[in-house]
């Protein structure tokens, strides 16, 4: 039987957010995007699934960043 | 509004005997091309309704004109079919899948009906994997030797390059016919096609041998009328005449009744003349040929290659407005400029509008006429007319109508913008706008800062330019492309333009504590630097007014500029590297004036971080970089010229005592070897960790020898001393390394081959003149002369062995990178960097957040971190303690 392992914790996955409909809007705004702009991720992405996210949802990913130390970004899900 | 549509998909297909009939608008019957009056020959290949190409003539098929008729297709009806070429692997692949009998696979109907379940199911989701199960399908097929389906035995199918099959039969060998094959391939059932990869609606396999052949309009193969009247065809007609006259001969035989195997030798000749109008390069026949001997150019040829058509004419750019000779090189000119031939300039045209304020200068312009440079070539009036100022009579007549609004395209002249570029352009920096100056002789003239972003040199490289025509366009290859835009590299942030070779030379010589003028001395260096003001109070009174070579540099330093910095020329001993240094080993410039240190490679030199080039673009902006270039670097040149600099044999020659010195260097490192060696020998060598005992060996003799050389070194440079010309060169980073002057000097060294002692050549020993596995510094590789005294036989053997090593691997690496470079290019050449600071491509979809997740243009940057505040702090506390 295979273990049952979150990838969410796995080192090398960066720090994935799902943000709820207000905060998407709201960041959304800020950056001045839409959806439609941003990357995408699949909803069948091993990181979507643990997030439990659906299509349309913004999910935000915190890596670290040789240059800036710590980026931030945005990804929208897509049926996948 | 244009409507667009987006492409799904691109399918390919096999032209059928219907349709090739259908495109056609006649049937080619006679191999006659022109009957005796010179006019073509109906239902001959130059037929009129091919489509007309004579200027003038209406075409009989579209009623068009040569400029407006696309041309039409003919065809020919073959007398028997023949194998188009260019199928014949997948024929024979089809033949050896199905079964001669009945047409089917030759897989059992389970296993049949198994396989095209699961080619549906790839073609939804993986088409590109449909192509591996075919191959699965046509292998497994293969080898049945008995039809599962009707049971007739099968046999083996063996294609001869490029288009003949046979039969492996109980009997012998048989040769197929391309009319059997063709009666095979039909009897394939469509349902069958799908698992072999086929889609019978678009491709059935019977059409892969031809019994029509498509005629290429005559638009496609032009024929020339040579000056003495004479007609000369294209080879694509001479060809189709070939094929047609193989086919009529072939059909009066057939017709005839004549013997078989004269009909089967016809035959072949008309599949050998089809095959070669398709492809003139099949392996395995020869090429037809034109009378003269010269190979046949026919249609895989025109397709193909280099010349071919794509990647010849369709994904070649071409321009115009655009030129290109050899460079040479003129220290004369600004940097940002580019000296332009006269001839050059008397081709290219700039338009400009006539105004009220240019009429009287355009007018001069027209009068000069095409020939005499600075002139015109064109008018254009406002209506379009075009007035080509060569065939104009009375020239000084056409300038009077000049009227504003005319626009006269004009030669290239003085102050003109143009983009100048070398191949290959790896870099923004290797298209940049220069000034033009028209220039007498036939090279294009650049200033010798420039050839640093361009990487080029004298010895032959050609470049390109370019005139931009619009005001747009000149605007703004004038306010973004400009040679000073560039002086930042935006790969690290340090100026890629600066001082060369002579030029940190000179400023070393010129800023010396030696370097010292008269008024006369003074003003001539500064006039070479055209510099035009009073000169500084004089910094020696006594025995008269003398100027230093630092008083001279720092007429052109700004008045409020501070900097410090570390010259490259540090004084031996090392304890000058702080501020305030006696020796002149520590550049302080305050309030504009150059107090201490030499200026060198780490002041003016190009591509360094830190320099006072990169203080004063920073600080004062790229066009006073230019004017720095233009002016002081000028100086630079001048005083060296007025010093004298050469070097020769002389420069890398040492005294007796330092090669008695150097002699006993090397002595003592091969008695250490000789002694690692015995201890080798005698087992008592101890490994260092995770090396074996060998290895050790080799270590450790390696860090001798290499020790010695840095030593034998130090000897020859300590001799040489900070007077020799060539040691100046090599300290103040302007050419040329101590190591160079080491090997010239004193000893060559270790030559290695990977990294290691030379070792490979003989069994255990690279060389026939010593003894197996002798592991002496001499016996593999180490190099006791110098370049001075000679090389012995064996030394320059070595050395010529990892010469040959760098030359190879310099060869290996640029094809490497090249091409590494080039897919990076093609993955990231739409990518752009948004007003919002996100990078975004070409459908405004964001690829990072900010530019490099941190905003920072790199050419603003020191090596990419947006301030080093170590260096920041060092400065400040540096220019504080004076005061």
């Amino acid at each position: 039987m295979p273990r049952k392992v979150n990838v969410l914790n796995h080192e090398l996955v960066p720090k994935h957010v799902l943000l709820s409909r207000e905060e998407a809007k709201k960041i959304l705004r800020r950056l001045g995007l839409r959806k439609s702009e941003l990357p995408w991720i699949y909803s069948t992405d091993p990181v979507a699934r643990a997030l439990g996210a659906k299509p349309g949802d913004v999910i935000m990913v915190i890596r670290k960043s040789p240059t800036a130390g710590e980026a931030v970004a945005f990804r929208v899900v897509v049926k996948g | 509004m244009a409507q667009y549509k987006v492409i799904s998909g691109i399918k390919f297909g096999i032209l059928s005997p219907d349709t090739i009939r259908k495109l056609a608008v006649m049937r080619i019957e006679t191999s006659e091309l022109y009957d005796e009056q010179g006019f073509p020959v109906p239902g001959g290949l130059m037929d009129r309704r091919l489509g007309s190409i004579e200027p003038g003539a209406v075409c009989q098929t579209c009623g068009n004109r040569a400029a407006t008729c696309p041309g039409h297709f003919g065809y020919i009806d073959l007398a028997r079919p023949v194998i188009h070429p260019e199928f014949a692997p997948y024929i024979a692949n089809l033949l050896k899948a199905t079964c001669r009998n009945c047409g089917r696979v030759k897989l059992p109907p389970d296993k049949l009906e198994q396989v095209s379940r699961r080619m549906e199911r790839l073609a939804k989701r993986w088409p590109a994997l449909k192509r591996k199960l075919v191959q699965a399908v046509i292998r497994e097929a293969a080898k049945q030797t008995v039809c599962p389906h009707c049971k007739t035995p099968q046999y083996k199918i063996r294609l001869e390059k490029p288009y003949t099959f046979y039969e492996q039969r109980e009997v012998g060998v048989v040769k197929l016919t391309p009319l059997e094959i063709r009666e095979r391939l039909e009897r394939i059932p469509d349902s069958d096609l799908l698992v072999l990869g086929l889609d019978p609606k678009e491709s059935r396999p019977e059409w892969m041998v031809l019994t029509v052949l498509p005629v290429v309009p005559p638009a496609v193969r032009p024929s020339i009328t040579l000056e003495s009247g004479e007609r000369s065809e294209d080879d694509l007609t001479h060809k189709l005449v070939d094929i047609l006259r193989a086919n009529q001969r072939l059909k009066e035989n057939i017709e005839a009744g004549s013997p078989s195997l004269v009909i089967e030798d016809l035959w072949n000749l008309l599949q050998y003349h089809v095959a070669t109008y398709f492809d003139n390069e099949l392996p395995g026949i020869a090429a037809a040929r034109h009378r003269s001997g010269r190979p046949l150019r026919t249609l895989a040829q025109r397709l193909k290659g280099k010349e071919g058509r794509f990647r010849g004419s369709l994904a070649g750019k071409r321009v115009d407005f655009s030129a290109r000779t050899v460079i040479s090189p003129d220290p004369n000119l600004s940097v940002n400029e580019v000296g332009v031939p006269v001839e050059i300039a008397k081709v290219l045209t700039v338009p400009e509008k006539v105004t009220p304020w240019n009429i009287e200068k355009l007018k001069q312009l027209v009068s000069n006429g095409p020939d005499k440079w600075p002139g015109a070539n064109y008018i254009i009036k406002p209506d379009g007319a075009r007035v080509d100022l060569r065939y104009v009579k009375h020239l000084d007549e056409v300038a009077e109508t000049l009227r504003p609004g005319y626009i006269v395209e004009r030669h290239l002249m003085d102050g003109d913008i143009v983009l100048f570029n070398r191949q290959p352009s790896l870099h923004r920096m290797s298209i940049m706008a220069h000034i033009v100056r028209v220039l007498p002789y036939k090279t294009f003239r650049l200033n010798l800062l420039v050839t640093i972003p361009y990487n080029a040199d004298f010895d032959g490289d050609e470049m390109n330019l370019h005139a931009p025509q619009s005001e747009e366009a000149q605007a703004e290859a004038r306010t973004l492309m400009l040679v000073q835009e560039h002086i930042m590299t935006p790969r690290y942030g340090a100026p890629i333009i600066g001082g060369l070779h002579d030029y940190i030379t000179g400023a070393y010589l010129l800023t010396r504590k030696d370097a010292i003028f008269d008024k006369s001395s003074a003003a001539q260096l500064l006039y070479a630097a055209s510099y035009s003001g009073p000169l500084p109070e004089p910094a020696i009174l006594k025995p008269g007014p003398y100027w230093t070579g630092k008083q001279l540099v720092s007429v052109f330093l700004p008045n409020d500029m501070d900097f410090v910095g570390k010259a490259a020329v540090a004084p031996a001993g090392g304890k000058c590297d702080e501020e305030y240094c006696e020796n002149d080993g520590y550049i302080l410039v305050k309030k504009g004036r150059l107090l201490l240190g030499v200026l060198d490679k780490n002041a003016v030199g190009a591509e360094k971080h830190g320099t006072l080039l990169h203080e004063l673009v920073v600080v004062y902006g790229v066009e006073k970089g230019r004017e720095i270039m233009d002016t002081l670097f000028k100086l630079f040149l001048m005083y060296l010229d007025m010093h004298g600099f050469t070097m020769g044999v002389d420069s890398v020659q040492v005294p007796e005592e330092a090669r008695r010195e150097i002699r006993e260097i090397i002595e003592e490192a091969k008695r250490k070897v000789e002694e690692l060696i015995a201890s080798y020998a005698r087992g008592e060598l101890v490994p260092m960790p995770g090396k074996t005992r060998r290895e050790t060996l080799e270590d450790l003799i390696m860090s001798v020898l290499a020790d010695a050389r840095t030593r034998a070194g130090e000897v020859a440079g300590r001799y040489l001393g900070m007077f020799n010309h060539a040691v100046i060169m090599a300290r103040t980073g302007a050419r040329g390394s101590m190591l160079n002057l080491t090997q010239m000097a004193s000893l060559v060294g270790q030559q290695s081959v990977r990294g290691k002692r030379i070792e490979r050549g003989y069994t255990g020993r690279p060389l026939p003149h010593f003894k197996p596995s002798d592991l002496s510094p001499e016996a593999r590789g180490f190099v006791a002369s110098s370049f001075s005294t000679g090389l012995a036989p064996t030394e320059f053997f070595f050395h010529a062995v990892s010469g040959r090593e760098g030359l190879v691997d310099t060869a290996v690496r640029t094809a490497q990178s090249g091409y590494m470079y080039r897919r990076l290019q093609n993955a990231l050449q739409d990518f752009y960097v948004a007003y919002d600071g996100t990078v975004r491509n070409s459908e405004g979809m964001v690829i990072q957040f900010r530019y490099g997740e941190d905003g920072v243009d790199p050419s603003r940057s020191d090596h990419g971190k947006p301030v080093n505040v170590e260096k920041l702090v060092k400065r400040i506390v540096a220019l504080r303690g004076v005061g």
